[in-house]
């Protein structure tokens, strides 16, 4: 049984409709690239299976384990095991980064009847996955995300999936607005939470994340719904001839065409 | 009768009540109550009211009872005589302009007198509490303190109020700071929900000195607060507050900072987290005289709005007599962020805890600025209770 399954999925932000028909199936241990260009629907497909509530499904359904997820508030998908990687985390001055994800944890272990962690247990936790991240420990008393430069932030994303561990993980852009070496560490973070009980859907506009982090499908976006699938071997054809060579243009130009 | 006399009648038996204190001080006393009598309570057409009704205290009448002030002492504090407060009282908070101020001043009768001796360095809090007790009927109290800080001292004073019951509370403080002192204040009002609370702190302050007020309003029905300082020669004002009100409680913060001689700095931060029908009220008036040049001045007020029906009234209030200045002042007035919402959600927080966390957060600078680690930590717990209670 797939993991997640997307059945002709259809949401709308205000008027304007973005996704028009997704089908997807992930099964366990599966990792899918989604790509596309600007303005395609990517980000709103992760946001909508995290249960953003900007997004408004008008059609179709989603099936998370075999449940209703659409049906779900967002801290229960995330309780369910589900971790969106933000593509621009929010910073929230005045909670601090280890009772924000010390809470998160606890609340999770709850839902799933495992023992919450007491103190000790958990910075024993966050230290080990801090230096899987190469994340330096003063970032744990600063408040979320404030301050944080582009490349931390990132790496606090994948650093919170490492300690929540999902059974999904959608990575909304994580290369963006990384330099090389940032991109190396959070790949090689991703890459060592990879197992076959896990299941990720990374989401990016660049081909240069899936040299590190390698799908083992590849789906491409346009106008809201899938218009290609292939291997990983569907992201290096489209490092060759772009997007145009599949017959795509960014949708911010088609819409600004009509 | 006139509505003036009317409710000050009231007052004026019980003022014939009191025993008779020395002559100055029996002076005092007729002189402020006559003052009282003259400008009456104010109404809303008074600029410095506008947004704050006091009409409920003005009808209601009340029978004045002794405030109960308990002083915690560090060693090395003294404690004054009213005879030997003789120079400063009543010199530094005028009651010649608020009517509040001058009922204190004519019901004055026990004050807490403190001094710090010159160069003292007092590290334990000097606390004053002043709890209403609940007693049959309507009862005022009118608290009086008085600090004096010797020159290049250093101390920290914690005032708090509380009680049960529906009473009013009309508390009147000067601190006056000598050159180079460093004074810490804590005002934590804790009133009874049926409470009125009206204080005025009046802090003088002495060239280079070092001040912080940390006003937290937190309980009361009724709520003014007035917080004011006169800076001199190179003083460093800090004025910071947090005001937390639901239901139908009414706060107003009212703050003067007066920048007298040249060099001063003051930094103000007030935040106000609003819920229900309550009312909130910032207004924030920096004064730089004449002579006050190279005055750095800035003043923040941020409000977070938990829900429709709550209201906010904020207003800065400069007047900048000087020229060679730096003055800011900002307002914000916001609800709590839904893409903050969202995140914390999105990693198994339940919307409630988010909300409350989120409050707290707004809360936190605040709070993370009080230096007396107890007081810290017990207000981290009641922040935590009532954000508990507003995200239900």
């Amino acid at each position: 049984m797939p993991l997640l399954e997307i059945k002709d999925l259809h949401a709308k932000v205000g008027d304007r409709e973005i996704l028009t028909g997704i089908n997807l199936a992930v099964n366990p241990g599966e990792v899918h690239a989604i790509m596309g260009p600007n303005g395609s629907g990517k980000s709103t497909l992760a946001q909508v299976l995290a249960g953003r509530e900007l997004y408004v499904v008008t059609a179709g359904e989603v099936l998370y384990d075999g449940k209703d997820l659409l049906g779900m508030p967002p801290e229960d998908r995330a309780r369910e095991g589900i971790f969106l990687a933000f593509q621009y985390p929010v910073e929230i001055p005045g909670v601090s980064n280890m009772y924000f994800l010390k809470a998160a944890l606890n609340t999770i272990r709850k839902h799933q009847n495992l023992e919450e962690y007491d103190a000790m247990d958990f910075l024993n936790l966050v230290r080990e996955k801090m230096k899987l991240m190469e994340m330096e420990q003063a970032l744990l008393n600063r408040p979320v995300n404030t301050g944080f430069s582009g490349g931390e932030k990132k790496r606090n994303e994948i650093f919170q999936m490492a300690v929540l561990e999902p059974r999904l993980a959608i990575l909304d852009e994580t290369d963006s607005g990384l330099d090389i070496d940032a991109l190396r560490t959070v790949a090689g973070g991703v890459n060592a939470l990879r197992n076959p009980n896990r299941s990720m859907i990374v989401v990016t506009h660049y081909q240069r994340l899936l040299n590190y982090i390698v799908p083992d499908f590849v789906h491409v976006l346009s106008q809201g719904k899938i218009v290609k699938s292939g291997g990983k071997e569907l992201a290096l054809e489209l490092e060759e001839s772009g997007y145009a060579g599949l017959g795509i243009e960014d949708e911010e130009e088609a819409v600004a065409k009509v | 009768m006139t509505a003036v006399s009317q409710q000050t009648g009231a007052w004026l038996s019980q003022i014939t009540e009191q025993p008779a204190a020395e002559p100055w001080l029996q002076q005092l006393r007729e002189t402020a109550f006559q003052r009282f009598a003259e400008l009456g309570f104010p109404t809303t057409h008074d600029e410095e009211w506008r947004f704050t009704n006091v009409a409920p205290i003005a009808r209601a009448s009340f029978h004045v009872a002794a405030a109960k002030q308990l002083l915690r002492i560090p060693n090395g504090v003294r404690e004054l005589s009213l005879a030997d407060a003789k120079p400063h009282l009543a010199q530094h908070a005028a009651f010649h302009r608020n009517a509040f101020v001058a009922l204190n001043t004519a019901f004055l009768n026990q004050i807490a007198v403190l001094q710090i001796p010159r160069g003292a360095v007092i590290e334990e809090p000097i606390e004053i509490t002043c709890e209403a007790s609940e007693q049959p009927g309507r009862v005022a109290v009118h608290p009086r303190t008085l600090i004096l800080v010797g020159a290049d001292a250093h101390c920290t004073i914690v005032e708090t109020y509380k009680g049960q019951g529906a009473y009013f509370t009309n508390a009147v403080t000067e601190i006056v700071a000598g050159d180079a002192s460093v004074v810490d204040h804590y005002k934590v009002q804790l009133e009874g929900r049926e409470a009125f609370h009206v204080a005025t702190m009046q802090a003088t302050l002495g060239r280079s000195a070092n001040f912080s007020s940390h006003s937290i309003s937190l309980g009361g029905a009724l709520v003014r607060n007035d917080a004011n300082a006169t800076l001199s020669e190179g003083t460093e004002a800090t004025l910071n507050g947090l005001y937390l009100v639901n239901g139908t409680q009414h706060v107003d913060n009212h703050t003067v900072i007066d920048h007298a001689k040249p060099h001063g700095t003051s930094h103000e931060v007030y935040k106000g987290i609003l819920d229900g029908h309550a009312v909130a009220v910032f207004n924030g008036r920096i004064i730089v005289r004449k002579d006050a040049q190279k005055t750095d001045s800035k003043q923040t007020n941020k409000n977070l709005v938990l829900s429709d029906d709550a209201v906010i009234n904020t207003k800065p209030e400069l007047q900048i007599l000087a020229d060679d200045v730096r003055c800011t002042h900002g307002a914000t007035i916001g609800q709590l962020d839904d893409e903050a919402m969202f995140y914390l959600q999105s990693r198994g927080i339940g919307k409630h805890d988010a909300r409350s966390l989120l409050t707290y957060a707004f809360a936190q600078d605040i709070i993370d600025r009080i230096k007396v680690p107890s007081l810290k930590e017990s207000l981290e717990r009641i922040l935590f209770e009532k954000f508990h209670e507003h995200a239900q």
